[in-house]
């Protein structure tokens, strides 16, 4: 019935939910150019003032790490525990540190 | 061979541990096909389900009740859009599961297959098939698919004002005038049913939920759920001051619940077999406007195409 290969690209969108905070993703949308992406994303996504600024990223520009070396990517982390505060005891006496 | 075995290992444990399932995670394909199903559908539903009640846009008896019934039918637009989203995350194109629309391949839920006759029934629908939606969509806010999970938050927050409008329309019509009350029994005489059918087949019968709910992608089964609109819907009714269309309706003291009359399955397989009472009209209209729409789609492509090329040649020429 519709021919394939027609279907507008697919757009990311991320939305600032008010001033001070960082864009989010909040989901995504079809849309012939960016200007049309803006525009349906404010309808789709911010109908109840859910939003301050909108970012529209175009899908297929979005590099991604792969999930499949989570493992190697993300365990190495898992042994630097001393890069958290909890890693250092310290003195009773010493109340603000 | 013993990759996948590891790989299942891993998806089990996350569904063990309540951990969502991110669209890049590997995943079974009878989950993956599952989910496709299941979210194409309710996206599906959210869109047909736009007709009943534009049905009546232009009809609306006050301008306030015009704005009212048009953010709801532009909510339930969003509701299809996002779900559409999440579904094409699983690997389907949106051109795919419109296809399958059109065509009858997909299903949709039955209950936007019955006519909407009078303004009482836009009173009707918010209460109780927003009501049911409700019911059905709030547990899907914690299922294991993280994009389902995510849009079904959003839907959730949205549908609670859909529900609150059709029950304060109803509201209006039952402290109304005898003919108003009685447009508002007669639009839940006709709502009830369908709305308990909304849940799907009782637990016995029904196919596909028990892997759903080891996936956790279901977490109630239909009856429990069915049983919990019963419960909440009886005393709103008696609140209305209408009639439950169920003479077998009572509140049994043991099970601490409405106990109810059997739902005839009959012509609810008559519905979802394509035989209701609007089926065809809705599949007719929405096929329609998809071809009507044809040649904005085409135009907004062509445009596209001219200003970044435009774009590109103003580039290389600086
Ligand atoms: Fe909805
Ligand atoms: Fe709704």
């Amino acid at each position: 019935m519709s021919t394939p290969n027609t279907e507008w690209p697919l757009w990311e969108v991320f939305v600032r939910s008010k001033q001070g905070l960082s864009h989010k993703h909040v989901g995504s949308l079809h849309a012939a150019d960016a200007a049309m992406a803006i525009s349906n994303a404010r309808d789709v996504y911010t109908r109840r003032q859910e939003g301050t600024s909108i970012w529209v990223v175009k899908a297929e520009d979005i590099t991604a790490s792969t999930p499949s070396e989570k493992d190697v990517m993300f365990d190495p982390a898992n042994d630097k525990v001393y890069r958290h505060p909890t890693f250092y005891d310290l003195p009773d006496e010493i109340k603000n540190m | 061979m013993t990759q996948e075995m590891d790989l299942n290992q891993r998806f089990e444990q996350y569904i063990a541990a309540d951990q969502k399932i991110e669209a890049k995670d590997w995943m079974p394909d009878a989950y993956r096909k599952t989910l496709i199903r299941q979210i194409s559908q309710h996206a599906h539903s959210e869109i047909i389900g736009m007709q009943p009640e534009g049905n009546w846009i232009t009809r609306a008896p006050s301008l306030k009740r015009k704005s009212i019934l048009l953010a709801k039918v532009q909510d339930e637009a969003g509701h299809g859009l996002y779900l559409y989203s999440a579904a094409e995350t699983l690997g389907i194109s949106r051109d795919e599961m419109l296809d399958a629309l059109h065509t009858g391949k997909a299903k949709y839920s039955s209950i936007f297959n019955y006519p909407t006759l009078t303004w009482a029934d836009m009173g009707a629908v918010g209460w109780l098939v927003d009501g049911a939606a409700i019911m059905n969509q709030v547990p899907l806010c914690k299922c294991s698919y993280g994009p389902y999970a995510r849009a079904m938050v959003r839907v959730c927050k949205e549908e609670s004002f859909h529900q609150r409008q059709g029950f304060q329309i109803m509201l209006t019509l039952s402290q109304g005038t005898a003919e108003q009350k009685e447009l508002a029994q007669d639009a839940f005489n006709r709502w009830w049913w369908p709305s308990l059918m909304m849940f799907g087949p009782n637990d016995a019968t029904s196919k596909h939920s028990e892997q759903s709910m080891r996936w956790k992608i279901k977490r109630f089964s239909n009856d429990e759920l069915r049983q919990r609109f019963v419960d909440m819907t009886v005393p709103q009714a008696e609140l209305l001051g209408l009639t439950v269309p169920d003479a077998d309706l009572k509140w049994n003291e043991v099970t601490g619940h409405y106990d109810f009359g059997p739902i005839d399955w009959g012509e609810f397989e008559q519905v979802v077999a394509g035989n209701g009472p609007c089926n065809r009209e809705r599949i007719d209209t929405r096929v329609t406007a998809h071809e009507n729409g044809a040649w904005v789609r085409e135009a907004a492509t062509a445009y596209a195409a001219k200003s970044s090329k435009r774009a590109s040649s103003q580039n290389s020429a600086a």
